[in-house]
């Protein structure tokens, strides 16, 4: 099948997905105790107030076409109304996106760069002391919660030595580059573990293979080897490895943007979520969905145009 | 292994904790606040006075006593309904896969921390939350499992000797298929840990007074500068026992599979 027929198929897997997405998101206010308008206004629950929800969100009339509203709603980029802010959830969201797609994209990069030197320092000699010492590396970091080590890099590199803004997305590019370093390195850290195990065994397959021992065979110096046989062969796994954790990549900014008071679209999650500003948090949610479902279409299709055999064992 | 040996020193603290330290620490006492590590408190106090040794240890009591039960609920459902998807193939696979695929898209932390937002704070939404959005991996896990072991000639044997599905998938096929289960089990125990000590950190998990890693580090958050070890202490035994449970796990999964590492 050509790479076109893979990806339409893929496309339409991806509709009962996104339809499923929006089906749980619809339906979390629904899982609030009680009634959700009265939960959410809490002290502010003046019948006013809630009738006004209740008419808002439909809450009186039959699920089906509660969702028939949300839908519709959603499908003209209508996310509701911020409660906390009084402004529309969708111009709260894309005013807040670029921050958190900054840091996901420099946590990405960041994290091909510590992982990909040490995958290769320990592929080269496995079972070595180093292959070991490499090995523990992730093993630190799985058990690692990112929230401490943002605040013990903040503590130390940005208040006590002072080498980093403590909070903020700065101005303009460098600035950007400048502040969100400490947020980056602590969602690429919470990364490596994953890219780490999967790049080196993916190395060492490489490096067992036939057109290696060619090479070897041939005379190609070690360093030149490696460069530009197994590494080629190599990054392309990491990045689809990336790719597919995504979602885990996407989780992690949520509590770093909020250490770092980076004012990206986790922080206001966050934020909505103790200002019991419930639309926001749905709509952030929903479009956290999305992005990922997104995401892995784009690394699946990726990973096809570059590694054809993917195609074709269909 | 090693990992053994740090989960067995850190469990054996945890239980023998009342016999360790004589601290309640639930113990406010004003009038030593913020103490640094001494004789009398190993490792200092908090800022209320409370013990900041015996919280770290009944906070583990806490932590690793709900991630533990917390791993149960999402191991069975994923294994039942991977079983069922894996066995009869068809349109239950497919639904159930897409549902797969729908709690997948969200990012774990996110629908986490939204679901017990939604159901409201403490640990029964944590088993929820963790419940309704950690079973997908077993369900895979096992699903794949089984879509191999189903071609063996002695679940054909069983299929031909009429024993009804159930019997086959329950008796059979699943002892075969759980041992990759358990070793993801470990590494979800992890992060289940990890959960749950940023929920607490949000304020979101296990509410104070009860002791827990996570309120330990967003409380000591204000004294960082002053008495790092309030907030470091507690992420530093999160990472041991994370590292000793990886490890754990790691060493079950090359038991499983001899002449492959």
């Amino acid at each position: 099948m050509g790479r076109m027929t893979f990806v339409y198929r893929r496309l339409l897997l991806l509709i009962p997905t996104v339809l499923g997405v929006t089906i749980i998101t619809f339906f979390m206010i629904h899982l609030i105790p009680g009634d959700p308008a009265r939960t959410i206004l809490g002290i502010h629950a003046t019948p006013r107030a809630v009738a006004i929800l209740h008419r808002e969100w439909g809450l009186d009339r039959p699920l089906a076409s509660q969702y028939w509203l949300f839908m519709d709603r959603l499908v003209h980029g209508n996310l509701g109304t911020s409660l906390y802010y009084g402004v529309s959830v969708s111009s709260l969201i894309t005013s807040h996106l670029p921050a958190t797609i900054w840091l996901i994209c420099y946590a990405a990069v960041l994290g091909i760069v510590i992982s990909v030197p040490l995958a290769m320092i320990a592929a080269s000699r496995k079972d070595a002391v180093r292959d070991h010492v490499v090995r523990v590396v992730p093993l630190l970091g799985l058990g690692m919660p990112a929230f401490w080590l943002a605040l013990i890099l903040q503590t130390e590199f940005a208040v006590r030595f002072r080498l980093f803004p403590v909070t903020g997305y700065g101005t303009g590019f460098l600035g950007h580059l400048h502040s969100m370093f400490l947020p980056a390195l602590t969602v690429a850290v919470a990364l490596c573990p994953v890219v780490i195990r999967s790049l080196r065994a993916s190395m060492l397959n490489v490096l067992g293979a036939e057109f290696v021992t060619t090479a070897r065979a041939k005379g190609v110096p070690a360093p030149r080897l490696f460069v530009r046989h197994v590494l080629r062969n190599a990054v392309i796994p990491a990045v689809t490895v990336l790719g597919i954790n995504i979602g885990f990549l996407i989780g992690g900014t949520v509590i770093v943007e909020s250490v770092f008071a980076v004012d990206g679209v986790g922080y206001l999650m966050i934020n909505s979520i103790f200002q019991r500003d419930f639309p926001v948090v749905q709509g952030v949610a929903l479009v956290f969905g999305i992005m990922v479902v997104l995401v892995n279409l784009l690394t699946d299709v990726a990973y096809a145009t570059l590694d054809p055999r993917v195609r074709f064992d269909r | 292994m090693a990992g053994l040996v740090i989960i067995g020193i850190i469990l054996f603290m945890l239980i023998a904790a009342p016999l360790i330290t004589s601290y309640n620490p639930d113990t406010q006492n004003l009038n030593a606040i913020l103490l640094s590590p001494s004789a009398h408190h190993w490792l200092g106090t908090d800022q209320e006075g409370r013990d900041t040794f015996s919280r770290l240890l009944y906070g583990g009591r806490t932590d690793l006593r709900i991630a533990f039960i917390a791993v149960l609920f999402p191991f069975a459902l994923g294994t039942v309904l991977g079983s069922v998807a894996g066995y009869f193939g068809g349109w239950v696979d497919m639904l159930i896969m897409r549902l797969v695929d729908i709690v997948v898209a969200f990012p774990f932390f996110v629908l986490i921390i939204a679901l017990v937002f939604v159901l409201g704070p403490g640990e029964r939404s944590i088993y929820i939350a963790i419940t309704l959005v950690g079973w997908v991996s077993y369900a895979r896990i096992v699903r794949g499992e089984i879509l191999v072991a189903k071609r063996q000639e002695y679940v054909l044997a069983a299929q031909s000797g009429g024993l009804s599905s159930m019997r086959i998938m329950a008796r059979h096929l699943l002892p075969n298929v759980i041992t990759q289960a358990i070793i993801y089990a470990m590494s979800d125990i992890v992060q289940d840990i990890l959960a749950i000590v940023t929920l607490s950190y949000l304020g979101l998990g296990i509410q104070p007074p009860a002791p827990d890693w996570g309120t330990m580090i967003s409380d000591g958050q204000n004294f960082l500068t002053t008495h790092w070890q309030l907030t470091t202490i507690p992420g530093l035994a999160v990472v041991v026992t994370g590292l000793g449970l990886s490890l754990i796990g790691d060493g079950l999964a090359d038991l499983m599979r001899p002449g492959q590492s």
